[in-house]
């Protein structure tokens, strides 16, 4: 392989997983509360036309950013009133806010489809960019690529170091032993959800505005149901989400640099499409194989919703 | 060994809790009603009552976990309204839980800092702990995540955790149903210590010995009334008894075992690696059990008692067929619809969500377990009237109070759904029955009426085979005792030639010809009391 | 302030008030919809929930759009009572279409009154097929089948699209993505002359009856109702938990696939890329808006399949796109779960202690 094609590749990768990452820390978060979102698809749909809306109208890609984050955050808050106030079952909820959020995007995304955003340019980083074969690749990116570095960093702090993170993860162990000794679980969730929601548009954002930039319908395309995947096979843990998330952007660009490369390989590019959909299918086997290891790092209330007795 | 309760300390002195009418009524019930009660410095006072009394809702009211809906909270003179536990833990008020509220997956250390205000370096706090648990004679090692820790050990966490922030009043809530008996005069003896440092303890229990060694005074609750109070050392247990349920405790018929017939249930050599990361391994256990006997198995929850469980019922498949023998068929890779067709009927420990589903009809929790048996399902179709029939049969032999067969199961009170799982099980005339915990949050009476039918099974020449941590249960229905200990069953004693001391010894894994592959053989003075 | 109060025993009335009382609030939701977006609501109410239902035609094809909807969903619901989650009803029903599509094209020409039954025989095991994939993971190695019964939707929509974009496109199609169309053997008979309306709403109503026995009589489905609501219950009792995943997948994949089938050999009469038309994740709302309950099924069919028409009449008349009809699904679906809560609390007011 050339030093260019190893550098575009790699540029590519890390481009292809960014969304990946914010998305799933997002929800590892909400999750290690012991909220399971399943709506993650619908969030990011939702980020994603918001903040190309906005981007268009205003011209800022930034407020564009912002405009996804509230967004996702929105459609998290619906999915909390809905299973923290009115304890409505996660996974049902969870599954009419993808359906939701994908069908409202469609909705109000309908004027945009032929509308073209200016490309935002990278940040170059300056002397570590100069670096042969990964500094270009690492160091001349988009703002929301260092971003996503920035969460996993703080994100490892958070729930590690601090005192804040040890009651989100004690929270999620056990809702009610949290309440009893007089942590507010509740107010706790929200917070966690609403985080979640919030990565989830951000993510959806940067597909929009940065990565295509471009809207259309089912534009996507499942990430929000493979970052669910990635935290699953990360067992909960931030530094397996970046691994796997680079994983899965290393597959995905393999097979689109496979179907550009004009190599006349006798193997139809439906079936190379389909291969990031197959890997997240074949890490889940892999993971969950051990249900041990499952059960000793899920938080053990996922999804089972709790209220307080008055 | 009953020591008589040592004079109060600050005797003299006003009350350092006074509750006042404190009511609490929830849309089902009225927890507690118009309930007075004071404490003062120093003061043990026990809070005595039975099942579902309301003691426990009344205690999570003083520590803010729960609000009165009427009534006056008077800490130390002054007027307040708990507003949460850590409310109640400013102004030294400290609880230990009867299901603990720790955090299985976080280190003692960790839970330990989640309760105190503010940040906490963990290697001061850990340096802390130590001494406080020195102090107390309460060994814990504070870098251990709690999922290795024993049930007693969990408690003296919880313990610690409160003895951290100097309380000024102590809530325990039924501390010694995870202890063996010499871990509760262990227990006794770090609450006389507090008491004679000036603490005030309110203690939760049922059981009446316990609280006329311990305790200096006592409040009565009965159906979340307070019935009377009274100084337990001057008191008799029949006497509390009669304040605590209206009545006298009742006894059960029991006559001597008709000679012992066929074996029922063998265990040859079971061997068995929990699945689940957190249980316990089964270690080469034998056993036998006799048509026309009741074995009892005791011992300290968390021992292997829910693992071993599965091994019989057949939840839990073993990988050979030999360790577990049903009416001499060797069943260890059957699965539990294939014993019960040899004859095994089971109670288990959880009723709700496990003995029965909570959203279904009594009938269609009738249908469960007896679809086979009495032939409930023709042609893959079910046959609602005759399980109708049957549901309705158990709820009469067993008099369980509901709704009728179309009642849902979460709609009845623990000890009538308990009488209901029973009679399931019993009314489909077992050769074998096994039973965890028959009466395990049941009222008296229910819990007497339970008793009674297992005798009455037992002389029909059924072989029971009963696990609990009643000791005293096992000493009132049992024929012959063992004990399980960290995945290993004792030798079986009959009952009659064997005493609570001599079984509690036992529940600590020190039985005569104990095989021990932990280096048990030299433990701290402290931890051999406690393990 | 409200608060919630807990009931002392679950409502009975709520279980069935509340869908009536998720449909009012998307009526409601619908009409503030229409306003905020400059049409008049009362206009836009009669276009999207009157003009469908306006004559036997409009009737007939709203009975049409409601066949695939019921097909998937009382085969979700048998899933769904035992806590399998099957959402990849949509790729489930695809694969059905495509093996109906395989039996059709292989026996081109062929007259045959057996070939219609072959071609649902061939979409039912399609589907199961396809659903037996997250059966087999979930049993096997644990894989949540959620996530791998969706990934598949995906995959199914690639490989319906190098079918039609390759081995199977009609050669004298002028290179549209699409099979040529099936011969009348191959297609469903009319249920109604002058109309669209196909054996396939029959099937459907059969299976719908069938499912009720199943669910509601049967002992499996029983079992299966307690592995849903206890599965802790279910172990004790000694009701294998793998047989009820494969149960549940497989009789979803089987009517989804069914329902796949009649789509290709009814109104559209060839297999395209466009065959899955989100029938599968619509069938997940009407599963739960009919509280999985055969007969709640048949209702909330109707009404789905009311606001997908009134979403392409919406398209037309009020120049909307058709996607609105996604946001009423979603909104009912919502509401419906917020309405639930009232099953076991109630609202109170309550004056807060100072």
């Amino acid at each position: 392989m050339d030093a260019n094609l190893f550098t575009s590749m790699l540029f590519a990768t890390v481009v292809a997983g960014t969304p990946l990452i914010i998305v799933a820390l997002g929800l590892l978060v909400s999750e290690r509360a012991g909220v399971l979102n399943l709506g993650a698809e619908g969030m990011m749909a939702m980020g994603a036309v918001t903040a190309f809306a906005i981007t268009h109208h205003s011209g800022s890609p930034w407020l564009g950013v912002l405009a996804g984050m509230s967004a996702g955050m929105a459609m998290a808050l619906l999915f909390g009133v809905l299973t923290l106030t009115l304890m409505a079952n996660q996974v049902a909820s969870g599954l009419a806010l993808a359906i939701f959020g994908v069908g409202l995007a469609a909705f109000v995304g309908k004027p945009y489809e032929a509308v073209a955003l200016q490309a935002v340019p990278p940040i170059r980083i300056p002397f570590i960019a100069d670096i042969p074969l990964i500094g270009e690749a690492l160091y001349n990116q988009q703002l929301l690529v260092y971003f996503s570095w920035a969460l996993f960093w703080g994100l490892l702090w958070f729930l590690y170091r601090s005192r804040a993170g040890l009651v989100l993860r004690a929270v999620g162990e056990s809702p009610a032993s949290a309440h009893a000794i007089g942590y507010p679980v509740i107010r706790i969730r929200y917070l966690a959800v609403l985080f979640g929601g919030a990565m989830a548009g951000i993510g959806g954002a940067f597909l929009s505005v940065f990565y295509t930039p471009m809207w259309a319908e089912g534009m996507v395309a499942g990430r929000g149901w493979i970052a669910l995947a990635l935290v699953v096979f990360a067992t909960w843990r931030p530094l397996r989400v970046m691994i796997g998330a680079y994983l899965f952007g290393g597959v995905m660009i393999t097979q689109l640099f496979i179907q550009g490369s004009g190599l006349q390989i006798d193997f139809p590019s439906q079936f190379l499409s389909s291969l990031p959909y197959w890997a997240t299918i074949v890490v889940l086997v892999v993971i969950s194989r051990n249900v041990n290891t499952i059960r000793l790092n899920s938080p053990l209330s996922l999804g089972k919703p709790y209220r307080p007795d008055a | 060994m009953t020591h008589p309760p040592a004079s109060i300390a600050g005797a003299a002195s006003n009350p350092r809790l006074k509750l006042s009418g404190i009511s609490k009524i929830y849309p089902t019930v009225v927890a507690n009603d118009r309930v007075d009660l004071s404490v003062r410095p120093g003061e043990i006072r026990a809070i005595l009552g039975e099942n579902g009394a309301g003691k426990s809702t009344l205690m999570k009211m003083i520590y803010g976990v729960t609000r009165p809906s009427a009534g006056q909270i008077f800490w130390e003179g002054q007027d307040v309204q708990v507003t949460s536990p850590a409310h109640a833990r400013s102004l030294g008020i400290g609880m230990v839980f009867q299901h603990f509220s720790l955090f299985e997956t976080l280190t003692v250390v960790e839970n330990v800092a989640l309760a105190l205000p503010g940040a906490q370096a963990l290697d001061e706090l850990a340096e802390r702990i130590t001494e406080v648990s020195t102090r107390y004679g309460l060994p814990v090692d504070p870098r251990r995540h709690i999922h290795a820790l024993s049930v007693g050990e969990r408690q003296r966490v919880e313990i610690i955790r409160c003895l951290l922030q100097d309380p000024r009043l102590l809530i325990m809530d039924e501390p010694t149903s995870v202890l063996t008996p010499q871990a509760v005069r262990k227990l006794f003896e770090t609450l006389r210590q507090l008491s004679d440092e000036g603490c005030s303890i309110l203690y939760i229990s049922h059981k009446l010995d316990e609280i006329r060694e311990l305790c200096h005074t006592a409040t009565v609750l009965r159906a979340g009334k307070v019935t009377g109070e009274c100084e337990p050392a001057r008191e008799t247990p029949q006497s509390m008894a009669r304040l605590m349920i209206g009545k006298e405790l009742p006894h059960c018929e029991h006559s001597q075992a008709a000679a012992s017939g066929e074996v029922r249930l063998r265990l040859a050599g079971l061997s068995h690696a929990a699945d689940d990361p957190f249980g316990v391994d089964l270690k080469d256990i034998h056993l036998e059990v006799h048509a026309g006997e009741i074995v009892g198995i005791a011992g300290v929850s968390g021992n292997g008692q829910q693992e071993l469980l599965r091994a019989i019922s057949g939840e839990e498949p073993l990988a050979e067929r030999f360790p577990v023998q049903i009416c001499n068929v060797e069943a260890g890779r059957l699965k539990p619809g294939q014993r019960r067709k040899l004859g095994l009927c089971f109670v288990p420990e959880e009723r709700l969500g496990r003995g029965a589903v909570p959203g279904m009809a009594l009938a269609d929790n009738a249908l469960l377990t007896a679809s086979h048996t009495q032939g409930l399902v023709r042609g893959g179709l079910v046959d609602a009237g005759r399980a109708r029939a049957f549901a309705e049969r158990c709820i009469e032999a067993f008099k369980v109070k509901c709704g009728g067969a179309g009642a849902p199961a979460k709609s009845l009170s623990g000890g009538n759904l308990q009488k209901f799982i029973v009679g399931r099980e019993i009314l489909q005339a077992p050769r074998l029955l096994v039973c965890a915990q028959p009466t395990w949050g049941v009222d008296v009476g229910a819990a007497a009426l339970i008793r009674q039918a297992l005798i009455d099974l037992r002389d029909r020449g059924c072989a029971v085979l009963v696990i609990s941590e009643e000791l005293d249960e096992l000493f009132e229905i049992c024929d012959r005792i063992t004990v399980i200990a960290k995945g290993r069953l004792s030798p079986a004693r009959p009952t009659a030639q064997t005493t609570v001391e001599d079984i509690g010894v036992w529940m600590s894994g020190l039985w005569p010809g104990a095989e021990t592959d932990e280096p048990l053989a030299a433990p701290t003075p402290a931890e051999s009391l406690h393990a | 302030m409200l608060e919630l109060e807990a009931r002392a025993e679950p409502s009975r009335l709520m279980p069935w008030l509340s869908p009536l009382l998720a449909v009012a609030l998307t009526l409601v939701g619908g009409m503030l919809l229409f306003l905020a977006l400059g049409k008049d609501p009362i206009e836009g109410f009669r276009i999207f929930f009157l003009n469908p239902v306006r004559d036997l035609y409009a009737v007939s094809e709203l009975l049409l759009k409601a066949t695939p909807l019921m097909l998937c969903a009382i085969g979700l619901a048998i899933g769904f009572r035992a806590n399998v989650w099957n959402i990849g009803a949509e790729g489930q029903f695809m694969l059905g279409a495509v093996a109906a599509t395989g039996v059709a094209l292989y026996f081109d020409g062929s007259q045959s009154s057996l070939l219609l039954p072959a071609m649902v025989a061939a979409g039912a095991l399609g589907g199961a097929l396809w659903a037996s994939i997250p059966a087999f993971l979930r049993t096997h190695f644990n894989a949540n089948e959620i996530l791998v019964s969706l990934m598949l939707v995906y995959v199914a929509q690639l490989f319906v699209s190098w079918l039609v974009f390759g081995p199977w496109r009609d050669p004298d199609g002028f290179n549209f993505p699409q099979t040529k169309m099936f011969d009348d053997a191959a297609t469903m008979p009319m249920l109604l002359e002058g109309t669209r309306l196909h054996m396939g709403f029959a099937i459907a109503i059969g299976l719908l009856v069938a499912g009720h026995v199943f669910m509601n009589h049967s002992f499996t489905g029983f079992r299966m109702r307690v592995a849903g609501e206890a599965a802790a219950a279910a172990r004790y009792a000694g009701f294998s938990a793998s047989r009820m995943i494969w149960a549940g997948l497989l009789a979803g994949g089987a009517a989804a696939g069914i329902a796949g089938m009649g789509e290709v050999a009814g109104p559209m009469g060839q297999l395209t890329d466009k065959v899955g038309s989100g029938y599968g994740f619509a069938a997940i709302i009407v599963a739960f808006v009919g509280r999985l309950n055969a007969f709640g099924i048949l209702l909330a069919s109707l009404l789905m399949a009311l606001l997908y028409i009134g979403g392409e009449q919406a398209q037309q008349y009020l120049n909307l796109p058709s996607s609105i009809s996604m946001v009423f699904q979603g909104m009912l679906l919502f509401f419906l779960l917020g309405s639930d809560v009232f099953i076991n609390y109630r609202l109170r007011l309550r004056r807060r202690a100072a």
